[in-house]
């Protein structure tokens, strides 16, 4: 059967950051005269020689995201449910090495949150984890979803990587989305940062979205950490690996995110800063390669770089957001995994996306589709 | 203007709008009533069934709307069928759009799914109007399976490239016993307009209009062209000829 990793290995990093790096504006102006664009002018849209079209990949990106997702952005809420983790990721705050109190959400606690996250007007959520499979397993993730399923109309998982059982596991209890980075393509690059934990292991992170895809999951969200290689390369590796999904499993959705290395608590500075016109150019070349992709826009993100990217090309944005277990009221001060940087409230996020012009949808999925 | 018929509702309007993709529930209102429309398609999955006032459906409170729920997110008919129970139950309708698409790509219509999924609802009592390809064999099925109108599509779904299946919609209509509803792809009020001077019986916009850079004042445009439209087809249209007729050249000698 094939995966990923079989087409992944016809290619060589070098070589793709050589070739990004010699286009030509030529080449540029063919890419976007195109109707039609494939993952070769997604290498071209992303390359340094495109940045001083910036302005008309932006104007592009929001006629075909309008056209395609209409004047809208679906809003949803992150639930941290554990940052236990038998992982050393160099850059996260969960990571093993990083000698804080650790907690894991217990049943009452979830409904709590719930509670929570729901009064603030959300009916789409994602639920992250850590990864320590003897506390926060299948079992947990079923547990927690039997939980809420009755609340959110939809759900998305964000957690170490799984089987295929597992996932068709999920997918019955009713979630709807998983998401899962592969942080960065490089596989050397990869070992540094991943040097001990199940994590370390490239091939079976890198083989992940095709178990996802064989077992059914309707939307299936890459991503990869922008800050630990050079994003260009690491995002057509990103691309490619999207553009292979979505002709293996072609029943499933495809979401992209654009986690931007921030502070946490004990970790590195990134290595490869990206600026704001570079993470415009990259979100406007994934809209002028693939019309159909969703585009999702963390709190990660400051103010500024959110409200105006509402109108480029996003379709997606959390707000409001905590990224510790137990953030919104269970346990306010636990470890969390980064800094959020728009720390204003959903509602006020919601206000600014309609002053854009835009509607802020809450609900976009109804639950007896994932789970009659 | 004859008025149109579908099950038990009879419309003057043929334009029907989809409810999706504006930029706020005020500037959908807008458009709708500009439209004169009486009967617009919202997707259950955006319908907030625990809260008594859903946003969406506050906007559409007007006694000349007829509301279509339609099924778009189900992957299958069985996933479809479950869907409609529920609009019919929240929405108390028996009105229902069906739509399956298995891909999320361009959304294509899956036709063997909607065949079962139209068998199961018209036994359960359902007004059904499927979203299909422009699929003549396909339409005939639907017929026998009890379908109360077809809508094939004009071209792929929210591309605005207009009537590429013309060739095809031309055999649908000719042989339709059921009304005929041209949906998706139709990116300007030109063709709608189109559309209806071949027969189709009504049209369905959505993007066109949503994303128009006024709503409102190009969901007039789209009233006005559904009608001038229809009004040319029941008028008649005047045969068009590819060549200037000549004088008989072949068979003067016939009367030499």
């Amino acid at each position: 059967m094939t995966t990923f990793k079989d087409v992944f290995e016809k290619y060589d990093w070098d070589t793709i950051q050589s070739k990004i790096l010699a286009i030509t504006s030529h080449e540029v102006e063919c890419s976007l005269a195109r109707p039609k664009r494939d993952i070769e002018d997604f290498l071209t849209l992303i390359s340094p020689a495109a940045l001083p079209y910036l302005e008309q990949m932006a104007r592009m990106s929001r006629a075909i995201t309008q056209k395609r997702f209409g004047k809208t952005i679906q809003m949803y809420a992150p639930m941290y449910l554990s940052n236990e983790c038998q992982n050393i990721c160099t850059y996260c705050g969960f990571s093993l090495d990083n000698k804080l109190k650790r907690k894991t959400l217990t049943d009452s606690e979830i409904v709590k949150e719930t509670e929570a996250i729901k009064s603030a007007g959300f009916d789409h959520v994602l639920l992250v984890t850590g990864e320590a499979n003897q506390i926060v397993n299948i079992n947990y993730f079923l547990n927690a979803i039997h939980l809420i399923k009755d609340k959110f109309a939809n759900i998305s998982i964000e957690v170490q990587p799984l089987s295929v059982e597992e996932y068709v596991n999920l997918h019955k209890t009713g979630v709807y989305s998983v998401l899962v980075y592969q942080e960065t393509y490089h596989r050397d690059v990869y070992k540094q940062y991943h040097p001990k934990g199940k994590k370390s292991n490239f091939d079976f992170r890198l083989e992940t979205p095709d178990r996802v895809g064989k077992a059914g999951i309707h939307k299936i969200g890459l991503g990869v950490l922008l800050g630990l290689e050079d994003w260009r390369t690491d995002s057509f590796f990103n691309a490619l690996h999207l553009d292979y999904l979505q002709k293996q499993y072609w029943q499933s959705k495809y979401s992209v995110s654009f986690p931007r290395l921030r502070p946490a608590e004990g970790i590195i500075e990134p290595n490869f800063i990206m600026d704001d016109k570079d993470m415009v150019q990259l979100i406007c070349a994934y809209r002028l390669w693939n019309e159909d992709l969703e585009i999702s826009i963390s709190t990660r993100e400051n103010e500024k770089f959110r409200d105006n990217i509402i109108s480029l090309g996003a379709t997606s944005m959390s707000a409001g957001s905590k990224t510790n277990p137990g953030g919104y009221v269970v346990d306010t001060q636990s470890l969390e995994q980064f800094e959020t940087s728009d720390e204003r409230s959903a509602q006020q996020v919601a206000n600014v996306i309609s002053e854009a012009g835009y509607e802020p949808v809450w609900k976009d999925w109804d639950k007896i589709y994932t789970s009659s | 203007m004859q008025p149109l018929i579908i099950g038990d509702k009879t419309f003057q309007s043929r334009l029907f709008l989809g409810t999706g993709k504006f930029g706020s529930g005020r500037q959908m209102e807008e458009a709708v009533l500009a439209s004169k429309s009486e009967l617009v398609t919202v997707a259950l999955k955006r319908i907030d069934m625990e809260t008594d006032t859903d946003s969406l459906l506050s906007y559409l409170q007007h006694s000349h709307i007829n509301l279509l729920p339609n099924t778009s997110g189900a992957r299958n008919a069985k996933e479809a069928v479950f869907a409609a129970q529920l609009a019919r139950e929240a929405l108390e309708t028996n009105w229902l759009k069906l739509e399956i698409h298995p891909d999320p790509k361009y959304l294509m219509p899956d036709a063997i799914e909607t065949l079962k999924a139209t068998e199961e609802l018209a036994k359960q009592g359902f007004i059904i109007l499927p979203y299909i390809h422009a699929d003549p064999v396909l339409c005939k099925r639907l017929e026998d399976a009890g379908t109360s109108a077809v809508m094939p599509l004009g071209s792929p779904i929210g591309t605005n490239k207009g009537l590429k299946t013309v060739d095809f919609l031309e055999i649908i209509i000719e042989q339709s016993r059921v009304p005929v509803i041209v949906d998706a792809g139709i990116g300007a009020p030109s063709h709608a307009a189109m559309a209806m001077e071949m027969g189709a019986d009504a049209v369905l916009v959505n993007t066109a209009i949503a994303v128009a850079g006024n709503p409102k004042l190009m969901a007039e445009a789209f009233k006005e062209a559904v009608i001038a439209g229809r009004k040319a087809f029941e008028a008649k249209l005047a045969g068009t000829l590819t060549s200037a007729a000549a004088s008989s050249p072949l068979t003067s000698f016939l009367y030499d």
